[in-house]
């Protein structure tokens, strides 16, 4: 609690007690002492709790903004004084546990605020406070706004990374859990690009920065974070309309039922009765703060965004957030969403010899070649592929294998144009490349049943089988689509600029219902704006992209996705959601995020309007006293506030 | 131009005054207060002081509600 609560506390403690005192104390000696004795008593409790509204009521009158809940409260206040006094009753504690109370839901919205704010800003806790400078051999605490890039920065274990750097020296294990969301340290040794914001597990390194803070992943993120709820959505920009209304019109209404009822029954020439309409019209006042709205629907939305955030999904601002939840329709790229993007060998089949001995000669042969293909076999070899027993390569490890590649081997390499080459391995003669080749060295081959770009290798003029190089596709996209069909998605799409084979083969893998393939970067641009024609006007487009190349397709749909696009600006520039891992699982997690916060905001709005035109109907009627008014309008604001913060918790939607 | 200020207030309805009333001041183009991150974000119009008219924001928002305060 803060100095100011805590003075607020002790306020209303005293208060309560003198209140409760006072009314003892008015049972056993009423009549011995004076009413206006007792007014100045009761003055008291009613003061200690209340001076500050009334002084805020009249600096609001001097500012003429008179409608205001502070001017509310102090008119209903002393209204009920007033009456007591006219009728003579002596009740003044009513005035007083209306303020008390109100002063009550004030603390607690307060508290509560405070509490929450505090807890999400905590999640965000990856700003660094100084970066280790490295200077004529010693280490020098700098801020890290003021470090250049190419600076060599050191970080100790447990410290943060505090700018996007590349890994001079060490190896370590990197928390990049406040970032991402997985809890999986990350290995990081020389030559690695890593984000600031990490955290430095286990041992030294030496880094050189290669961007100014400002534009390093963490200041970014944070500027996303904290501008976030500045973009409001629909029903929060309902509310503050509503609110903006609501006030007056009830004030009027109040205004209307002191008034009108009165004058109507003098004219019917019966009493006017004013004391009751003008209670009934005090009680429309204290009903009439909004304040259980106003608080709890953008509390929600930040505790939501929040909340997502922790799970390592960026949500740019509330409207998406409101967006995300209706979405239906999702259309993916492929290479390097649904796919890592990269291409790997991962098969070897109809081998006549041992795979591993296959694939050493075929990484040898193509050893001075620098085509992606030729690449990709040299990296299998090199990180020490091992293939299981049907083919299929097994995980690789993630140790050296301490493999390289001998050019002394390899003689009288002939590249044949285009599709492959000849050469000499071990005093073997090795021709690798596409069916082509094969045809032209009149080698009968077997072509691959499987997706991908097939290379054959024939050993000394036999048929030795063939690599099937290809993209895999995630490990969790299988899933991912499954758990989006469980969050209520009707139709999912993917584009890709793959030919029509490929596009087919993964989406069949993995269960995606459409696919347009063949698109050129502007075409899917075209096939997103078709699949925007046909859907409903309530229903959401979404689409998901790795960011670096689909930011114009990511900018027209009605909420773009970028995954896995720390370090890449465009894609967290055009995109409204960004997920700081690349596991498609985190789609439909976002969407349920969205989908929870929004029932929360919907439940609250429900809630605090339901309520409060009851009361208005019951105070109205003369059913409802100043008392039911203000344990209503209180305990709906606290309950809407608690039901605000459970957007936060996001552990039971993964 | 765009400059980002912290600001101190209790109530969200408080802040949705604050908002309005900057947003009314001359100088301003448009002003977004975030409650939550207890911030003003306000862009000015061209070849405005933003000092100048910030204390200008001030003024108009401590009218609305006593009890706020912009850091400057």
């Amino acid at each position: 609690m803060t100095k100011k609560q805590k003075k607020m506390l002790l306020r209303i403690l005293m208060a309560a007690a003198l209140m409760l005192v006072l009314y003892f104390a008015r049972k056993a000696f009423g009549q011995q002492v004076r009413e206006p004795v007792w007014l100045c008593l009761y003055l008291i409790p009613y003061l200690t709790v209340g001076y500050d509204i009334l002084l805020k009521a009249g600096k609001g009158i001097k500012n003429r903004q008179v409608f205001d809940e502070n001017f509310l409260m102090a008119v209903a206040t002393i209204g009920a004084i007033a009456i007591a006094l006219m009728e003579n009753s002596g009740d003044y504690t009513e005035a007083i546990a209306v303020m008390l109370f109100y002063q009550v839901g004030e603390l607690f919205q307060s508290y509560a605020v405070g509490k929450s704010r505090k807890s999400i800003s905590a999640l965000m806790d990856i700003r660094p406070d100084y970066a280790n400078v490295e200077a004529d051999g010693e280490l020098k605490k700098v801020d890290p706004d003021e470090v250049e890039i190419g600076t060599v920065i050191v970080v100790k274990p447990g410290e943060k990374i505090p700018i996007d750097s590349v890994v001079l020296e060490g190896v370590s294990a990197l928390d990049t859990s406040a970032l991402t969301g997985e809890s999986i340290p990350k290995e990081v040794r020389p030559g690695d690009e890593i984000i600031s914001g990490c955290i430095n597990l286990s041992g030294l390194l030496r880094l050189r920065t290669i961007k100014e803070f400002g534009e390093s992943t963490v200041s970014k993120i944070l500027d996303m974070v904290e501008n976030a709820t500045s973009r409001k959505a629909r029903s929060e920009a309902f509310i503050s309309r509503f609110a903006r209304v609501y006030t007056p019109v009830v004030c009027c209404s109040a205004l209307a039922l002191a008034i009108l009822p009165p004058l109507f029954f003098l004219l019917l020439g019966q009493a006017p009765d004013w004391g009751d309409w003008i209670y009934r019209a005090l009680t429309f006042l204290v009903i009439s703060c909004p304040c259980a709205l106003v608080i709890s629907i953008p509390l929600s939305f930040f505790a939501g965004i929040g909340g997502a955030s922790r799970e390592g999904v960026l949500v740019k601002g509330s409207n998406y957030l409101e967006a995300l939840s209706k979405t239906q329709m999702v259309a993916f790229d492929k290479t390097g969403t649904m796919t890592l993007g990269v291409f790997e060998v991962n098969g070897m089949h109809h081998s006549s010899m041992d795979n591993e001995r296959l694939l050493e000669l075929a990484a040898h042969a193509e050893s001075f070649s620098t085509h992606p293909i030729a690449r990709s076999i040299q990296k299998a070899y090199l990180e020490g592929a091992v293939f299981r027993d049907d083919g299929e390569s097994a995980e690789r490890k993630a140790e050296p294998s301490g493999r390289k590649l001998d050019k002394a081997r390899v003689s009288q390499v002939r590249e044949i144009g285009g599709n492959g080459l000849v050469a000499r391995v071990d005093g073997l003669q090795l021709a690798i490349g596409n069916a082509r080749l094969m045809e032209s060295l009149g080698i009968s081959y077997v072509d691959c049943r499987q997706v991908g770009t097939v290379v054959h290798i024939a050993v000394d003029g036999a048929y030795a089988g063939h690599l099937l190089i290809s993209d895999r596709i995630k490990p969790t996209a299988k899933e991912a689509i499954r758990a989006l069909r469980a969050a209520g998605v009707k139709r999912t799409v993917m584009l890709t600029g793959d030919a029509d084979g490929v596009g087919r083969a993964v989406a069949e893998e993995i269960g995606i219902d459409e696919v347009r393939a063949g698109l050129l970067p502007g075409e899917k641009v075209t096939a997103v704006e078709e699949l925007l024609a046909k859907k409903t006007e309530r229903s959401v487009l979404l689409f998901v992209g790795d960011g670096i190349n689909d930011a114009p397709v990511l900018t027209r749909a009605d909420v773009g996705i970028a995954m896995g696009a720390l370090g890449s600006d465009a894609a967290i520039e055009a995109a409204d959601v960004v997920l700081m891992d690349d596991d498609p699982k985190k789609i439909a997690l976002a969407i349920r995020i969205a989908r929870k916060c929004m029932r929360i905001v919907h439940e609250n709005i429900g809630l605090a309007i339901g309520v409060k035109l009851v009361c208005l109907a019951l105070g109205a009627a003369g059913l409802a006293n100043m008392w039911l008014a203000i344990f209503a309008d209180v305990g709906v604001m606290v309950l809407a506030v608690l039901n605000a913060i459970r957007a936060l918790f996001t552990k039971n939607l993964r | 131009m765009k400059k980002s200020y912290k600001i101190e207030v209790d109530c969200a309805n408080c802040a949705n005054k604050m908002e309005v009333a900057a947003k009314k001041t001359p100088g301003v183009k448009d002003a977004t207060v975030n409650f939550m991150a207890l911030k003003m974000n306000v862009e000015f119009e061209e070849g405005v002081d933003p000092k100048a008219v910030m204390q200008d924001v001030r003024k108009n928002c401590k009218k609305v509600e006593d009890d706020c305060e912009i850091e400057l």
